[in-house]
């Protein structure tokens, strides 16, 4: 039953399972899509649909699948009308079941179409008719098995419109789907403390029974520190205007290491194409708000994990000359190159991300920029492969070039 | 045979949509978890309150914190206590029973009567935990190895779930859930809510707020758009600060109640009075709320 649907749905990428499809089935067979059109569709999107960001494309899919309904020839506004007026509920025979139980939606339309031309005039009851009340299928308070009934919209809109006006547009930013996996790849950049510090919290068994075996059997129990992350990260980020095209991606990256709690410490900080004196509390990059670079040189301990994100595309004087800085109303001393140099031989554990696609790092604008970067930082594709590369190469020092 | 199946139409102190509401019947009908997502403030956790008092059932809350571990719903086994009672010879050790102690899934599943339980927002757990308890919302029952003890839900308890989305939630946990958005309230549905909780509110004095509160939503760069709780507490502070609604327009009191970001507040002042506000004292602010989080 229902497949086109089905695959109409996956088609527009729901991420339909089987799982989800059985239940739907099962919900149906209790009637819960009350017959309407409505109803069933919050039935389906409240089952199939695990993300508000996949409300848009099955607002559209649905749409789709039924758009021939919604034409001024397939369902009038009036079907609607008598649809969402409400009666008693019927009491289901099971005569009644059988016949309604392997009605597909195919063949639901075409027998719709086919009252749609016999249908006269406003009508209540019977088992024949589109109605509010009676057996018909088509009605939306009537026959279900049970009576069992979910409201339709007070705004007495059809789903179909309902769909068609893509209320979720805005929610479709695909912008989470990439976060959990890359959250997954961060986790394993993980390394266990010594446990110098902290509470100890943790019965540690073995110390225990040895303590206790000394003590004649008097039990004494002996505790010790939790194992601790003792990895702590430095991500810098580009949010230069080359960058703009890529911001989903570097959000999805920024969002899953914001909220990866397993790392000791965590700053993040940002720049504007290169790095230069001064690096940035937030992406407008604002000289209200920065930490001179010197600073962080001298004041982060060496064992930080240096991750920075950014094409590593700009004109060659922005890496290269005295004065290279793209803001205008700035000025550098010392070239940008300088800095990379400076921030790489501090950070021993360090790599570069760039959302640029691996092929193109030869043949883009930047070519000659990122090829100087490369000798200095090891670089990585911004995907999750490159970041699990990243997160590997992040565990042991990485060799300087220069 | 046509079930008798319960239904939740919504309770005096909470207004519900009727997709909400639709939703909720769904999960309650199939059985399974309501995972309900929604920007924060807009009544995610006190639905399961308003289910509870519908349907005039006890409701249990579970609150996930960035340390709950599954095995924290289901039971706790006092080890240390055991040991320590062993050596001195207090209590009954060999009664393993009074070392187990139930968690909040555990009591769930104990009740005589179906009830609610809330598990609130499960997203500030470690990302595997919806996954540890994949097999007891299933299955709703757990085996305890050191009773050779399995607990078994008597009735299902009606499972509401909330997500303030600071975590993607693993794929096969999803798939065991009814799902629910909570849309942010239209105004005629805001009016309503605010009813519920200023019955003698003066028209006007709301009209002029609900229409500042919509405008200031709809300003971009706020990071922290005001939500239906800070309307509520807002309209509170006008209330008892005997504000008038000529004086909402001209002054916009009590902005930090609507706005708890300084970033936003600034924001706000600068596009909404093109005023420069002193940046300097902001900046320091902005910087420690930014570092220290
Ligand atoms: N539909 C509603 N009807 C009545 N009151 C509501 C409604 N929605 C929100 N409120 C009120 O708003 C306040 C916040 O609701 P609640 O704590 O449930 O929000 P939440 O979505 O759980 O937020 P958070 O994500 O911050 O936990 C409560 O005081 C509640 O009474
Ligand atoms: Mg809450």
């Amino acid at each position: 039953m229902f497949t086109h649907l089905f695959y109409t749905l996956r088609n527009f990428g729901l991420p339909v399972s089987m799982n989800e499809w059985q239940d739907l089935m099962e919900a149906l067979e209790e009637g819960m899509a009350g017959s309407s059109l409505t109803g069933f569709y919050y039935l389906c999107r409240a089952i199939l649909v695990k993300t508000e960001a996949h409300y848009d494309r099955f607002d559209l899919a649905f749409a789709s699948f039924f758009k021939d309904v919604d034409t001024p020839e397939g369902l009038p506004e009036k079907i609607w009308e008598w649809l969402d007026k409400q009666l008693p509920a019927l009491e289901a025979t099971e005569d009644m079941k059988r016949r309604h139980r392997n009605l597909d939606l195919d063949e639901l339309k075409r027998m719709l179409e086919e009252r749609m031309a016999q249908q006269k005039g406003e009508h209540h009851g019977g088992n024949r008719w589109i109605g509010t009340g009676g057996t018909s299928p088509f009605g939306h308070s009537g026959y279900h098995p049970g009576g069992y009934r979910l409201g339709g919209t007070s705004q007495q809109l059809s789903a179909v419109k309902v769909a068609g006006m893509r209320r979720f547009q805005e929610f479709r930013t695909d912008e989470t789907l990439g976060v959990r996996q890359f959250q997954l790849a961060l986790r394993k950049l993980r390394q266990f403390t010594t446990r110098l510090e902290g509470e100890k919290t943790e019965l540690d068994l073995n110390s225990t029974i040895d303590q206790t075996s000394k003590n004649a059997g008097r039990l004494e129990l002996v505790w010790e520190r939790p194992r601790q992350n003792s990895i702590k990260v430095l991500l810098l980020m580009d949010s230069g205007g080359s960058m703009t095209i890529y911001s989903r991606l570097c959000n999805q990256l920024f969002t899953a290491v914001n909220h990866s709690h397993h790392f000791k410490d965590l700053k993040i900080f940002f720049f504007h194409n290169c790095i230069y004196d001064h690096l940035y509390h937030g992406p407008e990059c604002s000289r209200l708000e920065c930490t001179d670079t010197e600073y962080i040189l001298n004041t982060y301990a060496q064992d930080y994990r240096l991750i920075i994100v950014g094409d590593a595309s700009m004109s060659p004087y922005e890496l290269l000359e005295v004065g290279g800085i793209i803001d205008w109303h700035q000025f550098n001393d010392t070239p940008g190159l300088e800095w990379l140099k400076r921030l790489r031989h501090r950070f021993e554990y360090s790599v570069w991300l760039n959302p640029i696609n691996k092929k193109y790092w030869d043949y883009s604008s930047g070519t000659f920029t990122i090829k100087v970067i490369r000798q200095l930082f090891p670089m990585e594709e911004l995907t999750l492969e490159g970041l699990e590369a990243a997160v590997n190469k992040l565990k042991t020092r990485q060799a300087t070039a220069i | 045979m046509a079930k008798k199946m319960l239904q939740y139409q919504g309770s005096s102190d909470y207004i519900v949509s009727d997709e909400m509401r639709n939703s909720v019947n769904i999960a309650m009908a199939l059985g399974k978890p309501l995972l309900i997502k929604g920007e924060p403030g807009t009544g995610k956790t006190v639905l399961a309150q308003s289910i509870a008092n519908a349907l005039n059932k006890k409701l249990i809350v579970w609150n996930i914190k960035s340390t709950t571990k599954a095995q924290d719903g289901l039971y706790l086994y006092d080890t240390v206590q055991r040991l320590y009672d062993s050596q001195f010879g207090d209590g009954d050790v060999g009664n393993i029973k009074q070392y187990i102690q139930l968690g909040k899934l555990g009591e769930a599943f104990m009740a005589k009567e179906q009830l609610v339980l809330l598990i609130d927002e499960i997203d500030k757990a470690d990302m595997e935990f919806p996954n540890d308890l994949l097999w007891e919302l299933d299955q709703m029952s757990f085996y305890i190895p050191e009773t050779r003890e399995t607990i078994t839900a008597h009735t299902r308890p009606i499972v509401i779930i909330t997500s303030n989305a600071e975590k993607e939630l693993p794929d096969a946990f999803l798939r065991r859930c009814i799902f629910h958005y909570i849309e942010f309230p239209s105004p005629e549905t805001m009016e309503k809510i605010i009813r519920v909780h200023h019955p003698e509110l003066e028209k006007k004095l709301m009209d002029q707020a609900m229409e500042t509160f919509y405008v200031l939503r709809n300003i971009t760069n706020i990071q922290k758009k005001p939500s239906t709780s800070e309307l509520i507490d807002w309209l509170q502070a006008l209330v008892v600060g005997g504000i008038t609604p000529k004086d909402i327009k001209q002054e916009m009191p009590f902005l930090g109640v609507l706005l708890k970001k300084n970033e936003d507040l600034d924001q706000v002042l600068e596009q909404v009075y093109e005023r420069q506000v002193n940046k300097k004292d902001k900046s320091i602010n902005k910087t420690l709320s930014r570092f220290y989080r």
